[in-house]
């Protein structure tokens, strides 16, 4: 059976833009001029998915969630 | 008994244009007879063999939809046929549900009971509302449809007809104010938390015509992958707008009559309205009108929309407008489409009036389209990115004019800006 793979997503709604995410995981994170998050690259690679992890629960407004990619 | 024929040629959801101004039931039944008992299985098929897209704006293949619905068996299905356009350049989905509210309301029928939704939920504009009362009331009277119809109203604003926006009005919250979809889809989980089946009633139409006279007819007009005809709203070519059915695949400059000298008074067409790109006339006359061919140059044909910018006004001052307008039809719900309209806007200002003022030049605009590219919970950013990238590229002889020799004097607008409501600063 092969590994889940993940991928990044944010609830643009949700997003306050006070970007702690992209402190925490500059990897796949930076912000644009107002400091919401942009994300860079699809999958989230296996060596990063922890980082990711993290980042994602500590986003204070639960907007950060990472996605299972189908297939 | 009467005899029914299907329409030869490319006139369709239109044969009926020249014979009454509204079609009532028994009009449409002499033209069209009744619907066929056709199992749900059976409509499947002869919807995916059609090869029908969706023409609310996305071409999506109906058949994939309704088959994504009609399996996702959690509860019963609910079927929208979705009038609310909210394009100020369209008005085909208004006329044809004042001009022939039957085909719609037959197509809803026909996708209900495909799909097993028991539940059509008609969501139109306020005008719409009577016309389509009446129907119902007259379709009850005969006993035609088997499942329940309700009319839901839509808001007067440009979002209303988006997908996660409708369920949202339908389901009594933030009315024509789009949804963060995620994973989740609105086919599996819509209105009520029902599986939703949202379709455009132009799509409805022609599956009322599918139903009755089958994929091979259907087929034969159109190309492959985009197959039968589209109702185009067209403004500029007439003294006012007008709805012309156009076979996908032709030409705009044959549907219209423009040849290369007509051509040479447009400065450019946009396709697809205020959410879809400008083309140069002659691409927008000579390529094939087909979803596939506009994104090839960069635009979209949206829900049928062809605006032909006559000469004489100035494109960036027009532009600007509308750019302003989309901004504040804006949910205002996410940050990136927020700060980034607003900031696209006042960059198109600049250069439509005060040209020294754009920082960066033309080419600031194209990366200020790209932070808002993906970035909203719906399309809407992406719109109006693809209308200023192709609006700078098309009238880019003229962008460098206002750089160069500073801005036009500008006379009447041309492109319709609808008003808003609230306030009445801008
Ligand atoms: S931490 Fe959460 S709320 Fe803050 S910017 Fe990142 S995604 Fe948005
Ligand atoms: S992207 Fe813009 S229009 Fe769409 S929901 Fe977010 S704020 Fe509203």
């Amino acid at each position: 059976m092969r590994r889940a793979r993940f991928r990044l997503v944010v609830d643009p709604i949700a997003c306050d833009g006070a970007g702690v995410c992209a402190e925490l995981f500059p990897e796949m994170l930076s912000l644009d001029p107002w400091g919401y998050p942009i994300i860079h690259g699809d999958e989230v690679p296996d060596g990063l998915l922890e980082l990711a992890r993290k980042a994602t629960v500590n986003c204070p407004r639960l907007a950060l969630t990472l996605i299972k990619i189908d297939k | 008994m009467t005899v029914v024929t299907a329409p030869v040629g490319p006139t369709r959801l239109l044969d009926t244009s020249g014979t009454a101004d509204v079609v009532g039931l028994d009009a449409h039944l002499a033209r069209w007879g009744a619907l066929p008992d056709l199992r749900p299985a059976a409509l499947l098929d002869v919807v995916d063999q059609s090869g029908l897209r969706g023409h609310g704006g996305a071409w999506f293949p109906v058949g994939i939809k309704w088959r994504a619905v009609a399996r996702s068996g959690r509860s019963k299905p609910v079927v929208v046929a979705n009038g609310a356009e909210g394009e100020p350049g369209s008005g085909k989905d208004r006329f044809l549900l004042h001009h022939s509210p039957h085909l719609v309301l037959d197509g809803a029928s026909v996708a209900a009971r495909a799909v097993g939704a028991n539940r059509v939920v008609v969501h139109v504009t306020p005008g719409s509302v009577s016309g389509i009362e009446q129907a119902l009331a007259d379709r009850t009277r005969q006993g035609l449809d088997t499942c329940a119809f309700e009319i839901v109203v839509a808001p007067d604003r440009f979002l209303a007809g988006q997908e996660s926006a409708a369920v949202a009005t339908i389901n009594g919250k933030n009315p024509g104010i789009p949804t963060f979809i995620g994973i989740r889809t609105i086919r599996d989980q819509g209105v009520a938390g029902r599986p939703t089946l949202v379709q455009n009633v132009e799509t409805l139409a022609h599956v009322a015509l599918i139903a009755r006279f089958g994929p091979q007819w259907f087929r034969s007009v159109g190309t492959d992958e985009s197959a039968g005809t589209a109702l185009v709203t067209v403004t500029g070519r007439w003294d006012a707008p007008r709805i012309v059915e156009v076979p996908l695949g032709s030409t705009l400059g044959n549907a219209l009559g423009i040849d290369a000298e007509a051509a040479r008074s447009i400065q450019g067409v946009l396709l697809g309205g205020y959410g879809g790109g400008w083309v140069p006339t002659s691409t927008a006359m000579s390529m094939p009108f087909t979803e596939e061919a506009a994104r090839s140059h960069g635009s979209s044909i949206g829900a049928g929309v062809a605006i032909l910018l006559p000469s004489g006004v100035c494109p960036i001052a027009e532009c600007a407008r509308v750019v302003r307008y989309m901004e504040g039809e804006g949910a205002g719900q996410c940050g990136p489409c927020v700060n980034g309209l607003d900031l696209l806007a006042t960059s198109m200002e600049h250069l439509a009036y005060r040209p020294r003022s754009l920082h960066g030049g033309l080419a600031a605009l194209p990366t200020l389209c790209g932070l808002v590219e993906g970035r909203g919970a719906c399309r809407h950013p992406d719109g109006v990115a693809r209308f200023v990238r192709t609006a700078i590229e098309v009238f880019a002889d003229h962008a460098n004019l206002h750089l160069s020799r500073g801005p036009c004097q500008t006379g009447q607008p041309f492109l319709a800006v609808p008003g808003r409501s609230s306030g009445g600063s801008r």
